[in-house]
């Protein structure tokens, strides 16, 4: 990468040099701050933004042009999908994968196809998850799935299973040592990014896959009748109180970070706040159920997007596929940001220097790629319905079937 | 009239100059992107609305209309809009996967499915113009295939070699200058994305097309052909058929590309919401509750405002100023945050409520207790409004009335229910409808209170402190992808219940109004 920067600006000095020398050898390039009167755009959510702008300074150098990055603190999706439709859409789009299905049936991004050096840099779970449709639709930088966090002095060892780590929870509250079995963020109507681990290991699955590697619609997992005995799991997890609707996004991480609670299902997100609480802590992979199915977590990447509106579209796929796809960057991309590096080379670098990253990779290794199908869209609300009813003691089957009702009428319909 | 301008005074006739140097300040402001995006009829709306306020208060005349304009141009700003904008897109399938025209579909599901070819060459790229000191020559590209130094140009008809002798290369080997084109910098190259993107050097297989400021062979799987109107997958062999009625390209299995179009649906989603069980089945009993929601959110919050503002216009009560100021804060307070702050304290396990009344009830749990919970937030919420005009209204009352039932020896509930009340409901009565109609739809109460719950019926969608808003909101963005053409069709039946309703009830005020005069 530093190379091939080093070339541009070396050609870049050569085209100068001619020019100014007044060579005959023809009119080659002028001064490119000339003709370039525009700023490339880059859009992504506010805590990023700050972080990412001193990282595109270097493209912006050597390629002498203005680089602007601008966090958008509400709706991101919706506010890019909105701007491109009238045009006033930002060259380059940063945020999750999950909404390539929607942001590629609005014609708002473009394909971006990497070369196989470039693509074997990268994570095979990370490629997979912005491969759509047989495309990859973006370069990502940064992985994101959930593990156990586990307070050492109050749970020392690694629970085996799902059931240890529920009786371990139960006996610390009974021994008045914690107030909660688990820290889960579930709330009233329930979250399916965090039940889908302990589903998983009960036998469910979301939508299966057709040859082609994409996820297919048509087949739903809640249709199954594994899906019952997954929710059975959920059902059981409630009445053992490791689950509870009660417990939202105000209570889950910062009743951890207090010693209120041993375990902590969450991703890298939370590690801030239990860093600044400053308690022993070890990260593992979610367990699964005795003798069930791997827990495996949703795996999400934070990715760059081509957009198809945008007005400096050279400028635009040089950076996506070029600039933001060598080692060197991927690491001061962690540098200024520390998430999981979805480039595998500064994966390792990362965790040389803090092991908490490696975790949280080897914890979603294999994971169950988070669906960027729009039908995706269809699932969350149903199938966290179903969550919260199932652990607040509602019958089984009538929820899942509720569930898998809803979700069919809303993709057909 | 002439008189007029030294009625008005020195002082008025500079904020009237202030004014309009305001408003001539936003025209321009206004004006200038407009011209820029050549928005010319956005430029005539702004130049007539501009004249129309100059011609009338420049001149002493037009009284009338000085008063009315104001008024009007909000009226038709914030309220015609809106419901014209809403009506025009409730005839449409406007939302997710149906957003721009049919050749922008056309042009992203081609450019979607362009495929790199398996094991093909990449290229450094210049672009260039054909013919020396050119800008508007035939674009070409001047190609570098690193690995074997060799050298390329590609025009609409193929590739071609070049001379390696004619061309000046940079470090990496891309061609920065060669005989006989003008090779652009990046950034004309990046002023020209639109044409280089979209060009294509024809190759056996596939063509080289760009990326950034480097060139790869991609093979278009999908191409559209006008005379059949249809898009054919050479990879699957699969023929989707433009359906123009419903806005996609539809093949014989049934299958259909994402990218849609935006075509008008007539009445589709208008007889959508007569015709989906989900909407038609639930309809009455959500009607029902968003009626008692809406009534009671009146009722309570004007009965304890007016409670309040009676007892702090009592003439022996101290402090009332404070009692006020501390009456008016939750009023004061923004509203979103203090429903948040009211949804953690209902939290059964670890909310305020509980904990402090050594309580176990999952307040959003039951109907009946969340539906108490939501009328008791947005009591408080409310009340401090309801506090306000009444203490407004009650001062302005005739105390000599109220003196006369006095000394007729009437009681203080019975000069309260004969007179007081009467009169104060003679000058309530159209804000108390206001009210109601705003809580009819008060969207943020319930969503970011109970959001529904509990949802007792089986298939989950309906809760039962649902308002009709709310429930229609998790209909139209539960699919894939949000439909907005189908949301403004439900939200102008909504205006319509509303719109009645409080037609009604002004009507019979009006009726109210004529036997107390």
């Amino acid at each position: 990468m530093r190379m091939r920067s080093a070339g541009i600006a070396v050609g870049t000095a050569l085209a100068l040099g001619l020019t100014a020398c007044g060579g005959d050898t023809g009119p080659a390039t002028t001064d490119e701050s000339i003709d370039f009167d525009g700023t490339l755009v880059i859009w992504t959510d506010e805590e990023r933004a700050d972080s990412l702008q001193a990282v595109v300074e270097e493209f912006a150098t050597a390629n002498n042009i203005e680089i602007e990055v601008n966090g958008i603190a509400q709706d991101l999706q919706d506010a890019f999908v909105t701007a491109s439709e009238q045009g006033e859409g930002p060259d380059i789009l940063v945020q999750a994968h999950d909404w390539i299905g929607n942001l590629v049936q609005n014609g708002t991004i473009d394909p971006v196809p990497l070369t196989e050096e470039q693509q074997s840099a990268i994570n095979s779970d990370a490629l997979r998850a912005v491969t759509y449709d047989g495309q990859i639709y973006g370069t990502p930088y940064a992985m994101e799935n959930l593990a156990l966090i586990r307070n050492t002095e109050l749970a020392p060892d690694e629970p085996a299973t799902i059931e240890d780590m529920v009786a371990t929870g139960q006996d610390l509250k009974a021994a008045g040592d914690v107030e909660d079995v688990l820290s889960i963020e579930v709330s009233a109507d329930g979250n399916p990014y965090n039940a889908y681990p302990f589903y998983a290991s009960g036998g469910g699955y979301l939508f299966g896959m057709d040859e082609s590697g994409t996820y297919d619609p048509s087949d739903l997992g809640l249709d199954q009748p594994e899906a019952v005995e997954a929710f059975e799991k959920l059902a059981w997890l409630g009445e053992e109180e490791a689950m509870k609707t009660s417990m939202g996004a105000e209570q889950a991480i910062p009743m951890f970070a207090e010693g209120k609670t041993a375990f902590l299902v969450a991703g890298p997100w939370a590690m801030n706040q239990i860093n600044t609480a400053g308690i022993d802590y070890e990260i593992s992979p979610i367990p699964a159920f005795d003798g069930g199915e791997k827990a495996t977590p949703f795996v999400g990447t934070q990715t760059f997007f081509v957009a198809s509106k945008g007005k400096n579209k050279a400028f635009a796929q040089e950076f996506v596929t070029d600039f933001i796809t060598g080692t060197d960057l991927a690491t001061k991309l962690y540098e200024s940001d520390p998430r999981p590096p979805a480039n595998i080379e500064a994966a390792a670098a990362a965790g040389a220097s803090d092991p908490n990253m490696e975790k949280f990779l080897a914890a979603g290794e294999g994971g169950y790629i988070l669906p960027a199908i729009p039908e995706m869209q269809a699932v969350w609300e149903p199938f966290g319905r179903a969550q919260a009813a199932v652990i607040s003691g509602d019958d089984v089957e009538t929820a899942v079937e509720a569930a898998a009702k809803a979700i069919n009428d809303a993709i057909n319909g | 009239m002439t008189d007029s301008g030294t009625r008005t005074g020195i002082s008025g006739q500079l904020v009237k100059i202030l004014v309009l140097g305001v408003v001539a300040a936003l025209a321009i402001w206004a004006a200038t992107p407009l011209v820029g995006a050549e928005n010319w009829v956005g430029l005539g709306v702004v130049v007539v609305v501009t004249a129309l306020i100059f011609y009338v208060y420049l001149s002493p005349r037009r009284l009338p209309a000085k008063y009315l304009l104001p008024g009007t141009l909000l009226l038709i700003a914030f309220q015609l809009i809106p419901v014209f904008y809403t009506a025009s897109t409730s005839i449409t399938n406007y939302g997710d996967g149906h957003r721009g025209d049919k050749d922008d579909a056309i042009a992203m599901i081609q450019a979607a499915a362009v495929k790199e070819v398996p094991g093909a060459d990449r290229y450094l790229l210049s672009a260039a113009w054909e013919g020396e000191n050119s800008d508007d020559g035939r674009l070409v590209f001047l190609l570098t295939q690193p690995q074997d130094e060799a050298y390329y140009v590609g025009d609409e008809e193929g590739l071609a070699t070049l001379d390696p002798s004619t061309l000046t290369v940079d470090a990496d080997g891309r061609i920065v200058a060669a005989e006989g084109y003008t090779v652009m910098s990046r950034g004309e190259f990046n002023a020209n994305s639109d044409a280089i993107t979209a060009f294509a050097v024809p190759v056996d297989d596939g063509g080289i097309r760009s990326i950034g400021f480097d060139a790869y062979q991609g093979i278009s799987t999908r191409t559209y052909d006008g005379s059949c109107d249809c898009i054919t997958d050479t990879e699957t062999g699969d023929v989707f058929v433009a359906d123009n009625d419903n806005g996609y390209f539809i093949a014989d299995n049934g299958s259909r590309l994402r990218q849609g179009w935006q075509v008008n649906v007539g009445f589709d989603n208008f007889t959508r919401v007569f015709t989906d069980p989900d909407v038609r089945g639930p309809f009455i009993s959500v009607f029902v509750w968003n009626m008692m929601f809406a009534l009671g959110s009146v009722l309570f919050t004007f009965a304890l405002g007016l409670t309040c503002a009676m007892a702090m216009n009592h003439d022996r009560i101290r402090g009332k100023t404070l009692y006020r100021i501390l009456m008016v804060l939750p009023y004061a307070m923004p509203s979103f945050a203090m429903l948040l702050v009211w949804r953690d304290m209902f939290n059964p396990d670890y909310g305020l409520l509980n904990q402090l009344l050594g309580m176990e009830l999952n307040w959003f749990g039951e109907t009946w207790s969340s539906r108490a919970a939501v009328l008791l937030v947005n009591t408080w919420l409310g009340y401090p409004y309801m506090f306000l005009i009444c203490t407004g209204a009650l001062q302005a009352l005739p105390k000599d009335t109220l003196e006369a039932a006095r000394l007729d020896g009437a009681s203080p509930l019975q000069s309260f229910r004969s007179i007081t009340l009467p009169l104060l409901l003679v000058a309530l009565t159209p804000l108390l409808i206001s009210s109601f109609a705003f809580n009819f739809n008060n969207f943020n109460a319930i969503q970011l209170t109970s959001a529904g719950h509990p949802f007792s019926d089986a298939a989950g969608q309906v809760g039962d402190t649902d308002l009709l808003i709310t429930y229609t909101f998790r209909l139209a963005f539960a699919g894939s992808g949000v439909d907005y053409g189908y949301a403004a069709a439900v939200s102008m039946f909504i205006f319509t219940i509303v719109a009645v309703i409080s037609g009604i009830s002004f009507a019979r005020t009006r009726k109210q109004e004529e036997i107390y005069r």
